[in-house]
């Protein structure tokens, strides 16, 4: 348990020591942003709900997977030795996932904000929007983290990772979309518990899945 | 060796009974009924083959031998046929049924889904060189991919409306689209094309095992 919070300590440390990393990650966010509001500021009213909807998953999934990627594939190797000979690697993984989990949801509520700044906000439901965007972070983060460890030991990383997770992910997409088309329409809440306990359910599932599987991917 | 025989034995029979024995006439599906001999099995076999792919790939984990991880991929590639089979028979059914060759319908989209993981599967054993690390890599993916496909093909398609039958919450055969005497063709379709996959499977992982043991000698030979 101690090892767990000082690892996490660490990855808060290191993130503020090499603030670039972090800094273009939000860029990276901005300028997606800021290129739909440029592209369909052109006509008004393009952006109908469902649009925006689409616009927002896409931009999130990209800055959300290059954002995890980076959890294993930036680290150097002397490094990661170090760690592994200090702690268990069920400890490491899970300090992993939580520390994702936190900046992902970071990333996404800013998304959100900046969505809201530049292409206005169709969602009425907020507070049941905010508990998804917390659910697909949790999501993303603990099935990222992993697929960020296996694609760190191949010769094409970054493309690989994106291959390998893509897939993965869809299915919290899904529901995430689904979710987010009746938060925009206003539904009532009892519409989308099923889909609400759903993706909490992939999320123990992936996260679970995760922490089985890192003990056996880390030894190399 | 006699599970083989029956393969055949069933199999010839699905094909004879399936295209002349008396089917229900039902509006708009007519003979494309029959389809279900065909297309439904091979779900049945994908999901029997990615489910021994990822046992093997968990047996592979816990005791970490060469055969255990050709026996993994060799289940995998077979069931990737199998699942180009299911939607390349479905897009036919639906054509004449649904119109049109891909509808969007969330079955589909799963399946879909189901085969880019198992084609990312190939990408990521293709780009490490290390063979016992591909070997331990793709055997974490295969089961971290197939814990992540159970949502996909077994609970999201089952909440929204499809046009396959047994959408809306109830599980797929009811008497509408199943009478006793389909069912009298459609078990042993299931059993004959679920072991054909098997047996494909395992022709190929005895090649693979023989072709390792040929590099083995000669390079015992050029030493």
């Amino acid at each position: 348990m101690l090892h767990f919070f000082l690892l996490l300590e660490k990855e808060y440390k290191l993130e503020l020591r090499r603030k670039s990393v972090i800094s273009g990650l939000a860029l990276y966010l901005f300028c997606t942003v800021f290129i739909s509001y440029l592209v369909f500021r052109l006509r008004e009213n393009l952006i109908s709900p469902l649009v925006w909807s689409a616009l927002f998953w896409i931009i999130i999934l990209f800055t959300v997977v290059n954002t995890v990627a980076k959890s294993f594939i930036g680290e150097r190797r002397g490094r990661d030795i170090y760690f592994y000979s200090m702690a268990s690697p069920s400890t490491i993984i899970l300090s992993k996932i939580v520390y994702n989990f936190i900046l992902c949801t970071l990333l996404s509520v800013t998304g959100f904000l900046l969505f809201i700044l530049f292409l206005g906000n169709p969602i009425v439901d907020k507070a049941l929007f905010i508990l998804i965007l917390l659910l697909t972070s949790m999501g993303f983060a603990s099935s990222l983290t992993l697929l960020s460890g296996v694609a760190a030991k191949a010769n094409n990383s970054n493309i690989l990772m994106a291959v390998l997770s893509f897939p993965v992910v869809i299915s919290i997409l899904l529901l995430a979309i689904k979710v987010t088309k009746n938060c925009i329409d206003d539904l009532d809440r009892s519409v989308s518990s099923h889909e609400v306990v759903i993706l909490l359910a992939i999320n123990c599932l992936l996260a679970a899945a995760s922490y089985l599987l890192f003990p056996y991917i880390w030894r190399s | 060796m006699w599970w083989k025989i029956i393969t055949v034995i069933l199999l010839v029979y699905t094909i004879i009974g399936g295209l002349l024995f008396e089917v229900p006439r039902l509006s708009i599906v007519n003979e494309t009924i029959r389809g279900l001999y065909f297309h439904v099995p091979m779900w049945f076999g994908m999901v029997f083959l990615f489910l021994t792919s990822t046992f093997f790939a968990i047996r592979y984990l816990r005791n970490p031998t060469m055969e255990n991880d050709i026996f993994s991929v060799e289940f995998a590639n077979t069931g990737v046929v199998f699942g180009l089979l299911g939607i390349f028979t479905g897009m036919i059914w639906a054509n004449y049924t649904w119109g049109s060759p891909w509808h969007g319908d969330p079955k589909q989209n799963g399946a879909a889904i189901t085969l880019l993981v198992y084609l990312a599967y190939f990408v990521l054993r293709g780009s490490i060189e290390n063979e016992e690390q591909r070997a331990r890599l793709s055997a974490a993916y295969n089961i971290f991919a197939f814990a992540a496909m159970i949502p996909l093909i077994f609970i999201i398609p089952r909440l929204q409306d499809s046009m396959h039958p047994g959408s809306g919450g109830n599980p797929g055969f009811n008497m509408y689209d199943l009478d006793s005497r389909m069912r009298m063709v459609f078990y042993p379709a299931c059993i004959g094309w679920i072991s054909l996959g098997g047996w494909i499977a395992t022709l190929r992982i005895r090649m693979k095992i023989a072709n390792e043991k040929i590099t083995e000698w000669e390079d015992e030979k050029n030493r």
